[in-house]
């Protein structure tokens, strides 16, 4: 009962990279609690995801074969199946879109606490984990007064595993019960494509929702067009239909790394980064000291972009 | 048809604050409705619009304070709304999901809704797991981060089709049947302002307010297996050069960065 249940996850027939960072994660653990790792491939090609995810530090790989695409119910009922069948004390999930879909099912359906989104944790006979609040403004320490729990971590957070590992792989019958299927995916839609494609461009001014309203995005249009760069933004501006969603940057919309990255007005939280912290050289304009854009900037001016950015403009006229 | 959308009061910090303990010292929040609760609210709201007699309810967990809040979900078109609230809360010091998922399951319980809408997160404490958590308690279908979904056909055939979104620019099309569980993402819809009208309409709406003993439950119930043992500031891991001086100066010092790199020169 030291075990460690790590879930892989994979989409339209390739392994997400979340799969090799739940190993890392999963190894770490198990190392700690002196249990073994094992690891589920649920749907799909699983003897070729298998194969792949077969890393150092795995011990052992259980295959769910059942339907092609992620569907939360199917995952939800391997995971709880396996869990029945193996005791583990952790149960480890990827905090992605899909581990949000059934995580949160597979803790309630087996009472077990859950932590999500954490960035890093320790284990002492029991988990303590670390998660930000507040838009990682502060950083938490969380005990989980159980003996077994479940945790989704942050993609990014830990490397990648690699190596070629050892570990056993066998088929297993989770006995999934179809009529307790309720949902069926249909398909899968490309969106943001459209005129620009930010992910070209050498020089982005990326702007947030300190632009506070519509009419002041003229204000980085005029700084875009003197630097000659290409406008693009945070959620918040596509979201309120200000701009088309093809110039956001972010998980869950483009993955940017252009020669310069010029946040205006932008907070730099998670979702955003992940989009666009490969970029060369990263430059924040933002009021507060104290936002998390700063910690990924390689320059930045603490102050307000409505009196530096048109100073900015003026630099290059 | 009945909807439930669960509200949150959420706390936003300001930019200088400080730490008590492991909760931030009061003066330092505002407290404001859950940005993805507004989408989730309008939602709610344009299906009530859309629909002969659909019936739309709130529900928040929350202290007096929040009803506020409340209020504006009910200027925005919301019917009722509930608010629970015990002492037992009050002193908790950390409600986690499943403590969550027992109080919104004694509601739903009491409500029978055909569909709950909650928000994908909550941006104080962002664990984005109890809408999901709670369609599994309650035996729902759901679907989680979901951007799109066809209200027409929703009222026409009983499924709902939406539109999952996940990572990279890619949506999942999906149907559920249900009742369900829809966790909603902010840019689903435009969250309209609360007209005056709605604004006084609101004043007679009803908040009902219920404590433990009501939902039939306990103080076990309410304990939390994660004890938050700590908050700090996180170690800023900046290296940033950060430029000195007024706004002139600042973005002169930028400039000749930005000259350096190549930018503008033509
Ligand atoms: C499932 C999921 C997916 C998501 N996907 C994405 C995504 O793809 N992309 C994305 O960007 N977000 C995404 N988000 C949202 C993300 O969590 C944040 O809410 C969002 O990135 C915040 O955008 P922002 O930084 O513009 O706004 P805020 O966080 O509100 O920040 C605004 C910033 O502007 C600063 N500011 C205010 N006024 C001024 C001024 N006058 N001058 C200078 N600075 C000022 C403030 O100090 C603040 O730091 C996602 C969230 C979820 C849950």
């Amino acid at each position: 009962m030291t075990d460690v249940l790590a879930v892989t996850e994979h989409r339209r027939g390739s392994l997400r990279d979340v799969s090799f960072e739940v190993v890392t994660a999963g190894r770490e653990l198990a190392d700690a609690t002196g249990g073994d790792l094992h690891l589920a491939v649920i749907s799909g090609d699983v003897d070729k995801f298998a194969e792949q995810v077969n890393c150092d530090g795995v011990d052992q790989i259980h295959t769910v074969a059942y339907g092609e695409e992620f569907n939360h119910d199917v995952y939800t009922q391997a995971v709880e199946a396996l869990y029945d069948d193996l005791s583990p004390s952790i149960v480890l999930m990827p905090n992605s879109v899909n581990g949000l879909d059934y995580a949160p099912a597979v803790a309630n359906g087996l009472s077990l606490p859950l932590v999500t989104d954490v960035v890093d944790f320790e284990w002492d006979g029991a988990l303590t984990a670390t998660r930000e609040m507040y838009g990682s403004k502060v950083e938490t320490t969380i005990e989980v007064d159980a003996e077994r729990v479940a945790v989704t971590i942050r993609g990014g957070e830990w490397p990648a595993a690699n190596g070629t590992g050892d570990a056993e792989v066998t088929a297993f019958d989770a006995d999934i019960d179809e009529g307790a299927i309720g949902s069926r995916v249909t398909g899968f839609e490309e969106v943001g494509s459209g005129d620009v494609d930010i992910s070209d461009a050498e020089v982005l001014v990326s702007v947030g929702r300190g632009i506070e309203e519509e009419e002041n995005l003229e204000l980085v249009e005029e700084l875009a067009d003197a630097l000659g760069a290409t406008l693009s933004s945070s959620r918040p501006i596509v979201d309120a239909g200000w701009l088309p969603k093809n110039r956001q940057v972010g998980q869950s919309g483009k993955v940017v790394t252009p020669k310069i990255y010029l946040a205006v007005g932008i907070s730099g939280a998670v979702q955003h980064v992940a989009g666009m912290k490969g970029s060369e050289t990263i430059i924040a304009i933002n009021t507060d000291p104290n936002a998390p854009i700063f910690d990924i900037a390689d320059y930045g001016i603490v102050g307000d972009l409505f009196d530096v950015v048109p100073e900015l403009v003026d630099e290059f006229q | 048809m009945k909807v439930l959308v669960t509200v949150k009061e959420v706390a936003e910090v300001e930019d200088d604050f400080e730490i008590e303990g492991t909760h931030i010292a009061e003066q330092f929040l505002e407290y404001d409705l859950n940005e993805w609760d507004d989408y989730a609210v309008e939602e709610a709201v344009q299906m009530q619009e859309a629909g002969d007699d659909v019936e739309v309810v709130s529900v928040t967990i929350g202290p007096e304070r929040s009803e506020e809040t409340i209020r504006m979900a009910l200027a925005k078109g919301v019917d009722r709304a509930i608010r629970v609230w015990d002492d037992a809360l009050e002193d908790a010091e950390m409600l986690d999901v499943a403590a969550k998922t027992r109080i919104l399951q004694a509601v739903v319980e009491a409500e029978e809704p055909d569909l709950v809408f909650t928000g994908v997160q909550a941006n104080d404490d962002s664990f984005g797991a109890t809408g999901v958590s709670l369609a599994d308690a309650i035996d729902y279908e759901w679907a989680a981060v979901v951007n799109a979904l066809d209200i027409d056909t929703l009222l026409a055939e009983n499924v709902a089709n939406v539109h999952r979104e996940l990572e990279g620019g890619v949506e999942e099309l999906t149907e559920v049947d249900l009742p369900a569980v829809l966790t909603i993402q902010t840019g689903i819809n435009e969250p309209r302002y609360a007209s005056l009208r709605g604004i006084r309409q609101a004043q007679s709406k009803e908040i009902a307010e219920q404590d433990l003993d009501d939902l039939g439950l306990g103080l076990a119930d309410v304990e939390s297996d994660l004890i938050l043992t700590d908050m700090y500031e996180p170690e800023s891991e900046s290296d940033a050069t950060i430029f000195e001086g007024d706004a002139g100066d600042t973005a002169g010092q930028l400039a000749e960065v930005l000259r350096e790199k190549g930018v503008g020169a033509e």
